[in-house]
């Protein structure tokens, strides 16, 4: 179970939030700028709340109140964002088995084999990160950061260079995988068709702030109405 | 110079045999002196762009004040720093059994000095050119530091790391004033070719003078051609 209560300033922009997602699978929804990028960069530890708590299954990975904060390879938790970050001088097959150092060789490749797997990229194996399409270049970044087990899986828009079958697809493939190897999984969407397809429960970001956590469809009705709401008002 | 009483006027004959040793005491001098550089630089380096500490500022100004420091006024200060007035100078001397000014050791801590800035400002900016989305990558999947630096900077700064090499040696065989200053002229422990070049002058023998700067400026334009050729190939390939 992760749970927070976060409080950063980045420039003119105030992330506030407290919550705790029990869910295997959280959506956190929102608008561009709304803070969804800012709060996954906080959970994964690459960036320092100016004061709160991070915690995962009771165990604490940043309390600012002990000046604690584990560096992000310590704390068990992988991030996949929407640029693949794929290490250029590298071929996939040695992105995928980067953080698998303290495996034995043969582990290594077994583990790199079954996560290119997983994420339907056993053939992009022996090539380099230049030569892949955005959607492979994706389907490799999940590979890589799924490979050294990770007890909580955090993702930024993570499917937005595939198409939509091949993106439900993953999704549903992962969502089976992360299930059995439970692992919890928090993903950052403004798409409401990716918050809705995973049936999920839903934590709505607006403006840095929490505004509603709950079931999807309930979640995203309620935020359809508030927008029609706002259309209808005089004035627009 | 003379007031030092190293100089002996009959070692001026310069000949061809004296080019040579000078030659090849500056290549070792250069070479020894970018071995050590980079094992400082690069961390140096890495410290600088990743770090977050508010006294880098100072680190790097500090890294880079031999850039705009007259050699001579380096030389100076070093040549006081190791002598037997300070504290520095005896306990080095009671160290190694031998002063460090007027060897070669002592050249070598004065060209490191020297030429620090050389090698820290490409690899400053060729860090610094690497995406950050990299480097966060490498740090979720586990990588300290030294796997940071070793691979994923590092490869990917490639071009600047071979920049920091090339000048850091050139610097170090054109180095004058603070060899002159740290070193003196000693044949076949303080001096070098540039030393050389100067006595050369100094005695009007221009021919041979002719030949030690041909020398400097030769290693000068291969080392640049080798440098701006590897960034045109680079450069080529990713247009291609």
């Amino acid at each position: 179970m992760l749970n927070f209560s976060l409080d950063a300033r980045r420039g003119n922009f105030h992330l506030r939030v407290e919550c705790a997602f029990a869910s295997d699978w959280t959506v956190i929804f929102g608008p561009s700028g709304a803070g969804k990028s800012t709060l996954l960069r906080l959970l994964a530890g690459l960036d320092r709340p100016t004061r709160g708590r991070i915690a995962l299954d009771q165990r604490a990975l940043t309390e600012t109140a002990i000046s604690l904060h584990l560096p992000p390879g310590h704390r068990r938790t992988a991030l996949v964002a929407q640029q693949p970050a794929l290490f250029p001088h590298l071929s996939v097959a040695a992105n995928v088995a980067y953080g698998l150092r303290s495996l034995d060789r043969a582990t290594r490749s077994a583990r790199v084999e079954e996560m290119l797997a997983l994420a339907g990229a056993t053939d992009l194996a022996a090539r380099r990160p230049q030569d892949l399409s955005g959607g492979e270049a994706q389907r490799v970044a999940l590979a890589r950061a799924l490979a050294p087990a990770p007890r909580l899986l955090l993702l930024d828009e993570p499917f937005s260079a595939l198409d939509g079958v091949a993106s439900d697809a993953l999704l549903e493939r992962l969502q089976l995988w992360l299930k059995e190897n439970q692992v919890q999984a928090v993903m950052a969407t403004h798409d409401v068709t990716d918050a809705l397809a995973t049936s999920a429960e839903v934590l709505l970001l607006r403006e840095g702030r929490l505004t509603a956590l709950g079931p999807a469809a309930q979640v995203l009705a309620a935020e359809r109405e508030r927008i029609a709401l706002r259309l209808k008002a005089p004035g627009n | 110079m003379k007031s030092l009483g190293i100089r002996a006027p009959e070692r001026y004959s310069v000949t061809e045999l004296m080019d040579w040793q000078a030659l090849a005491l500056s290549l070792r001098l250069a070479t020894v002196t970018t071995a050590i550089l980079l094992a400082i630089a690069v961390p140096l380096a890495a410290v600088l762009v990743l770090g977050r500490s508010r006294w880098l500022a100072a680190l790097e100004a500090l890294a880079t004040l031999p850039m705009v420091l007259p050699p001579t006024v380096l030389g100076f200060f070093l040549l006081v720093l190791l002598g037997p007035r300070t504290a520095v100078g005896r306990g080095i001397t009671a160290l190694l059994g031998h002063p460090l000014a007027f060897s070669f050791n002592g050249l070598v801590v004065g060209s490191v000095i020297y030429s620090l800035p050389f090698a820290v400002q490409p690899l400053v900016a060729g860090f610094a050119s690497v995406d950050t989305a990299l480097v966060d990558a490498a740090r979720l999947l586990g990588a300290g530091p030294v796997r940071l630096v070793s691979s994923i900077l590092v490869p990917l700064a490639r071009r600047s790391l071979l920049a920091a090499i090339v000048l850091s040696f050139l610097h170090t065989i054109g180095e004058f004033g603070v060899v002159l200053m740290l070193g003196g002229d000693i044949p076949g422990s303080t001096r070098t070719l540039s030393i050389v070049l100067y006595d050369q002058v100094e005695n009007f023998d221009y021919a041979a003078a002719n030949r030690t700067a041909a020398i400097l400026l030769g290693m000068s334009v291969v080392a640049l051609a080798f440098i701006y050729s590897n960034a045109h190939r680079h450069g080529s390939a990713h247009r291609a």
